[in-house]
């Protein structure tokens, strides 16, 4: 019924108004994105990538214009639907991974599972949470606190926590920014994986080369959509992450 | 939605900070722990002062002989001695719903038996005297109506009266010399203790106040006359109708002060309860001060904990949380950490004030009504002051909350 586009935006606009000043920081966005997709969404800061990023995640409600998510339009609904939206459709990965302190990695992949509409037993939960967590390669890490876990290992149970409730989109707001190169690349193979197990992912990044990994780059600039296309020589997480290996080679290997 | 998820949620925010919850609830468990224990040892008190009015005997119409003034020096309630016994008589034979009458006269003397002598205060009154003041015997015989009529030389005796002059050795049947007339001990009474005044009550010898009259005190009038009514109800009618009667038969005029007072216990024991009623309520208030000291704890540490948490509220709003959802965990927090509080200061209050009675011998009265009242009020507290925090909370913008360092 939706043609397979999941994401449509209708010349989106979104203005702020800081007393007397008025910033235009959406100035008409349409866009299409179909399901399984993987879009990098990019641009420098104030071009208002951020501010499509919290429109698309349902964080904040478009000025002008129409979005249907999923065919729905959501552009109109209150907090309180917005929140149901981003719990059932949209799962979110941050730049600062966002995770509770002095949590477990499991209770943090369960947050999003609590404010859903369904009530599971703790088994349940525990079961469905250590199912994602393996699901991204962390396996026996179900108790760590995110303070006994590294960085890409933490964005690891962000991406899990995410996956959780089976979302129509997933949504990552620069999501190698705290990372090292080696471990951007680890995440990257996470997201290229999901992708070909058909997840629609769309991530915003300054980072021309992590756009790299995506299908599809769309540059914002002023408000405005500058350019749109297919990435060709896309990179393959796989064979960077080798790359970097040899590189290391002299060295003896550690890990 | 989701209350349940809502409490688990709120029960693993406080898990994460042990130590602060634990000291924010020590506020609180110091709160209601010094209300409980503070009310506790005032309704002790109070208690206390109750029993001993109570043995003062039940439903007690007091009526005292005017005062008198002769040479311009007045002579204090009884001095007048305008109580005769045909008074006496007459209320007992008039008044309805009064079950019993004591002629009271009261004096002090030296009184002895063999070598011992000691200084007492001797009461003359009627056989229903002990009937009236609930007052048993530990040993004897009380003196019989028939030793009221014939002014017959008995006596009993109080405990304290019993030691002094006889020591261990049993004292009914002894002779007992009361200015120099021997008078026998039919039976001692029982311990009643001190009185609301610090008197000794069972420093005392009690006589058939016919007797009293003729050999101890002398004169033909009475100090006071104790009256009994049977029912509570009857009290202040069986009162009104006393004085209507001696009024009527001291031919007082309409107008005219009475020559005689009259007092119930009821009044004597308000007068008692009001002082300790005073001393609870202001335990009471100190400790309540400590109470609302830990709420505004408990809101501190909610305000700083939602400040310091805003990204985690972000976060959780990112993943769905509603507004309410947000409010209903912090107000949670914020009561389980004064309810919780509030169970382990009831404990506090009770081991407390139990202990305080031991080493104190304060006696402690601790009742379900405070205990519940004490709970019920703290987490009162909590939801009082977690209410701003968790609505400061539940407000938050998710997109600020989220880029907040």
């Amino acid at each position: 019924m939706t043609n397979g586009v999941l994401v449509h935006l209708d010349d989106v606009r979104k203005t702020y108004h800081s007393g007397e000043m008025e910033v235009r920081a959406v100035r008409g966005v349409t866009l299409e994105i179909r399901q399984g997709e993987f879009v990098a969404l990019m641009g420098a800061s104030g071009s208002g990538k951020s501010t499509l990023m919290n429109v698309l995640g349902c964080l904040d409600r478009p000025s002008a214009g129409r979005y249907l998510l999923d065919g729905a339009d959501v552009s109109g609904l209150d907090r309180d639907q917005l929140a149901d939206i981003r719990n059932s459709k949209i799962g979110f990965v941050f730049q600062g991974f966002n995770l509770l302190p002095r949590t477990s990695a499991r209770e943090n992949v369960e947050l999003p599972l609590l404010y859903g509409h369904h009530r599971l037993t703790n088994a349940q939960l525990r079961e469905k949470a250590d199912a994602v967590l393996a699901s991204v390669g962390l396996q026996g890490r179900e108790d760590h606190h995110p303070s006994q876990l590294s960085g890409g290992q933490q964005q690891r149970v962000a991406i899990a926590r995410a996956l959780i409730n089976q979302p129509e989109v997933l949504l990552a707001d620069e999501p190698t920014g705290n990372l090292d190169s080696r471990t951007s690349v680890d995440i990257m193979g996470v997201f290229q994986q999901l992708n070909d197990n058909g997840i629609t992912i769309i991530m915003v990044t300054h980072e021309p080369d992590i756009a790299m990994y995506a299908r599809r780059n769309v540059v914002m600039r002023d408000g405005l959509v500058q350019s749109d296309r297919a990435v060709t020589q896309r990179f393959d997480a796989k064979v960077e992450a080798q790359k970097l290996t040899d590189a290391e080679e002299p060295e003896p290997a550690q890990k | 939605m989701r209350f349940g998820a809502t409490f688990k949620i709120a029960f693993r925010a406080l898990r994460r900070n042990k130590l602060r919850s634990v000291l924010t609830a020590l506020g609180i468990i110091i709160g209601v722990g010094a209300v409980i224990a503070m009310v506790g040892i005032g309704n002790g008190a109070k208690a206390q002062v109750e029993a001993q009015i109570a043995s003062l005997g039940e439903n007690v119409i007091l009526i005292f002989s005017g005062s008198t003034t002769s040479s311009g020096i007045r002579t204090g309630w009884g001095g007048a001695g305008t109580l005769k016994i045909e008074d006496a008589d007459a209320i007992r034979r008039e008044v309805p719903g009064i079950v019993n009458v004591s002629e009271e006269v009261v004096s002090n003397s030296q009184i002895a038996s063999g070598n011992q002598n000691w200084f007492t205060r001797i009461y003359g009154e009627s056989a229903e005297y002990l009937d009236i003041r609930q007052w048993a015997l530990s040993d004897g015989a009380p003196f019989t109506d028939q030793d009221v009529r014939s002014a017959n030389k008995v006596c009993v005796i109080g405990a304290t009266t019993a030691t002094q002059i006889f020591g261990s050795s049993d004292a009914v049947g002894q002779a007992l010399r009361i200015k120099n007339v021997p008078f026998t001990v039919t039976g001692v009474l029982t311990r009643k203790g001190l009185s609301t005044q610090g008197v000794d009550q069972d420093d005392v010898v009690i006589m058939p106040f016919t007797t009293a009259m003729k050999r101890v005190a002398g004169g033909t009038t009475l100090r006071n006359i104790n009256v009994q009514v049977g029912n509570a109800k009857d009290l202040a009618l069986a009162q009104q109708q006393i004085i209507d009667l001696l009024r009527q038969r001291h031919n007082i005029r309409a107008g005219r002060d009475d020559d005689f007072t009259v007092r119930n216990q009821q009044e004597i024991a308000d007068a008692q309860t009001a002082a300790t009623d005073v001393m609870t309520g202001l335990l009471a208030a100190i400790a309540g001060v400590s109470l609302i000291v830990g709420g505004i704890g408990i809101m501190n540490i909610m305000l700083v904990s939602v400040t310091e948490r805003t990204r985690e509220i972000g976060t959780r709003m990112a993943v769905g949380a509603h507004g309410r959802d947000i409010l209903t965990q912090f107000l949670i927090e914020a009561v389980s950490l004064s309810s919780i509080g509030g169970l382990i200061g009831i404990i506090v209050g009770v081991v407390g004030s139990k202990t305080i009675s031991a080493v104190k011998h304060w006696p402690s009265l601790i009742s379900p009504s405070s205990i519940i009242v004490a709970f019920l009020f703290s987490a009162a507290v909590g939801i009082f002051f977690g209410f701003y925090p968790a609505r400061k909370a539940a407000a938050l913008d998710p997109i600020e909350a989220l880029r907040y360092e």
